[in-house]
C-alpha cells in the first residue's frame, strides 16, 4: 500500500504557489527543509491565538493550557520513536544543538585526553565541529570510519576502529548527501561489544523512516523538527535514562532547576534538567502536530512512497551524458540526488533551475570532508519527500537539459 | 536567466583568455567563498611606477565568478595600482552587465576582493574592501 500523493499535495499549501510570477513550484530540497501541512500551521496559529502563555509554574488557565500542549507533544515524540518515557526526550533548538548537548554535558564529562571519539567521513558539520571543539579543549582523538567509492561505511575499518577502545561512536544513520542508509542498529551493536557509547545522527532518518530507538538500542539520538513537517527552532535529544540522569546540566538558568540558593543550585529532573529558560513552546506544539500528521499517513507508506520517487529520479538523472551521481543504489539509500553536471558549476545548476521554479541545493551542504573526499567543491543536490511526485522528477531532468545547452 | 546567464558570461567562463599564474610575481592573493567554495588566485607583475604589467587568475567555481575574474583582470592589465584600489562592486556589474541578488554578488566579488586584498597588502580579504 502506498499514500495517494494528489491528495497529500493539498494538505501542503506552499506546494500552490508560483514562483517568478507563474511558475509552479518544484520543491525539490526537502533535505535541507520540509514544507508544512496545514496541520501543523494551523496548530500553532491555534495555540498563539487561544492558548499562549508560559509554561510550568503557571496556575491560570492559560499557563495550564500551554503547558499540557507542550507536554503532550513530548509524548507524541517519544511514541513515535518509541522512547520507553516521555522525560526521555530533551528539547533542543535543532539536532546541531543536541549534539551540542552530548559533546558539553556528556563527553565533558566522561572524555579525557587520549580518548577516542569515533566519526565517519560522511558527517554533516554538526557532528564534526563539536568535536573538533572537545578535541582542542580536551586533547580527545578523532578518527574516522572511511566512505567507498560507492558511498557506503567501511565497516572492516569500523571494525579495526572498534579494537582501538573508543570512549563513543557518533554517526549520522541517513547521509545528507549521499543518502546512504547506515547500518544503525549492527553499528550500535558493534560499538557496545566494544564498550562505547553511540551517538546516532537521525536527522534525516526520523523524517523519513520508522525509527525505533528500542530496537536500534540508541544510547543519544538527535533530530529536528523541520525536516519532518515541523517548525524551525525545536528538536529533540533522545537519550537512555541512566546516561541523562547522571549528565550534569548544559545550560543554566529558570526551568532547569529544583531549587536556587544566593551561592547555590539544585538541578531538576529529567527532561527539564535540559531546558534552560522559556523553550519554543508553539515550535513544541506544531512539533507534536508534524508527529501526528506524519503517523496519520503512516511512516512505511512515507518511506514506500520516497523510495519510488528516489528509484525513478536515479534512472531519470543517470541516463544525462556527463551527469555523475553520488550515493549508493536506490535499495541502500534515502530520497537524496547528489550530481554533478560536467562543465558546469552546481551553483549555475540550481540558479538556472530555479528560473523554471525548481528548487534543489548546491554547495557543499554542510559536508564539506565528504565533498574533499570525492575531490570535488561542490554537487547540487535534489531531495524529496513525501509530497514529492514523478512529474516533478521528468520537470526536473528537463531542466538540467536545458542548463547543458545553455553551457553548450 | 537570459540576463544572468548572458553570452558573455559563459564565454568567459569556458573560454577564459587570463586563466593561469605568474611566475614570478610581484603580488599574489587568494580566497575562497565558503558558502559554494568558489576558489580564486590573483598573481600581477607591477612596473616600478606602480603600473599593472600583467595579470591572471586561476581557482575554481560557477560561471558568475570564474567570469567575473576573468574581466577584470582584463581590464586591470596596465592600469596604475592607484585606479584598482578604487575599483568597487558597481564597476564589476557594469563589466558583467546584469544585476544580482545578494547570494550570487558574493560570487561576482570574490575576484575583485582577492584583488584589493593583494595590492593593498592585507592579511586578510574582507567584504568592506568590495563594498
Amino acid at each position: 500500500m502506498s499514500l495517494d500523493v494528489n491528495e497529500i499535495r493539498k494538505d501542503f499549501p506552499i506546494l500552490q504557489r508560483k514562483t517568478h510570477d507563474s511558475v509552479p513550484l518544484v520543491y525539490l530540497d526537502s533535505t535541507a527543509t520540509s514544507q508544512k501541512p496545514l496541520a501543523v500551521i494551523e496548530a500553532m496559529d491555534t495555540y498563539y491565538r487561544r492558548s499562549n502563555a508560559n509554561i510550568h509554574r503557571g496556575v491560570h488557565t492559560l499557563a495550564e493550557e500551554a503547558t499540557a500542549l507542550y507536554e503532550a507533544a513530548r509524548e507524541k515524540i517519544a511514541k513515535f520513536i518509541n522512547a520507553a518515557s516521555a522525560r526521555q526526550i530533551i528539547y533542543t533548538r535543532n539536532t546541531t544543538e543536541s549534539i551540542n548537548l552530548v559533546a558539553h554535558s556528556w563527553a565533558r564529562s566522561n572524555l579525557e585526553a587520549g580518548d577516542l571519539v569515533i566519526l565517519t567521513e560522511m558527517e554533516h558539520h554538526s557532528n564534526l565541529v563539536p568535536w573538533h571543539m572537545l578535541q582542542e579543549e580536551r586533547g580527545i582523538e578523532l578518527d574516522f570510519i572511511p566512505v567507498t567509492e560507492s558511498g557506503l561505511l567501511d565497516l572492516d575499518v569500523y571494525k579495526a576502529l572498534l579494537s582501538r577502545g573508543p570512549k563513543l561512536v557518533a554517526f549520522t544513520h541517513m547521509s545528507n548527501v549521499l543518502g546512504t542508509i547506515n547500518p544503525a542498529a549492527e553499528m550500535i551493536r558493534m560499538a557496545h561489544a566494544a564498550g562505547a557509547v553511540t551517538l546516532v545522527d537521525a536527522a534525516q532518518s526520523v523524517p523519513h523512516l520508522k525509527v525505533d530507538v528500542q530496537t536500534l538500542d540508541a544510547d543519544f539520538l538527535a533530530f529536528s523538527a523541520h525536516k519532518m513537517c515541523g517548525p524551525t527552532g525545536i528538536g529533540v535529544l533522545y537519550g537512555k535514562a541512566n546516561l541523562l540522569e547522571n549528565m550534569p546540566p548544559f545550560l543554566g538558568g529558570g526551568d532547569m532547576i529544583k531549587v536556587v540558593h544566593l551561592r547555590s543550585y539544585r538541578p531538576n529532573t529529567l527532561p527539564h534538567k535540559f531546558e534552560a529558560g522559556t523553550p519554543a513552546i508553539a515550535e513544541a506544539v506544531g512539533f507534536g502536530a508534524a508527529v501526528d500528521y506524519l503517523t496519520s499517513v503512516g511512516m512505511d507508506n512515507v518511506a514506500a512512497h520516497e523510495h519510488e520517487i528516489t528509484d525513478y529520479a536515479l534512472e531519470r538523472l543517470e541516463e544525462i551524458p556527463g551527469l555523475r551521481l553520488f550515493g549508493p543504489d536506490a535499495q541502500k539509500k534515502g530520497g537524496v540526488a547528489a550530481f554533478t553536471l560536467e562543465g558546469v558549476h552546481p551553483h549555475d545548476v540550481a540558479q538556472i533551475l530555479d528560473q523554471d521554479g525548481i528548487a534543489i541545493r548546491a554547495g557543499h551542504h554542510c559536508a564539506q570532508p565528504l565533498h574533499e573526499k570525492f575531490g570535488i567543491p561542490a554537487t547540487s543536490r535534489a531531495s524529496f519527500y513525501l509530497y514529492s511526485t514523478k512529474e516533478e522528477v521528468d520537470l526536473l531532468v528537463n531542466g538540467i537539459y536545458k542548463v547543458k545547452e545553455l553551457f553548450g | 536567466m537570459d540576463d544572468l546567464y548572458r553570452e558573455v558570461i559563459i564565454e568567459h567562463y569556458k573560454n577564459p583568455s587570463y586563466r593561469g599564474h605568474l611566475d614570478p610575481h610581484d603580488i599574489k592573493f587568494e580566497d575562497n567563498n565558503p558558502l559554494c567554495g568558489d576558489h580564486i588566485e590573483i598573481t600581477l607583475q607591477t612596473t616600478e611606477d606602480g603600473t599593472v604589467k600583467d595579470a591572471r587568475f586561476d581557482g575554481h567555481g560557477c560561471a558568475i565568478s570564474q567570469a567575473s575574474a576573468d574581466l577584470l583582470v582584463e581590464s586591470i592589465i596596465g592600469k596604475p595600482l592607484e585606479d584598482v584600489k578604487k575599483l568597487n562592486k558597481q564597476d564589476i556589474l557594469e563589466m558583467l552587465g546584469i544585476d544580482l541578488g545578494p547570494v550570487r554578488l558574493k560570487c561576482a566579488l570574490l575576484s575583485l576582493k582577492v584583488l584589493k586584498a593583494g595590492v593593498y597588502g592585507l592579511g586578510e580579504a574582507s567584504d568592506e574592501l568590495v563594498d
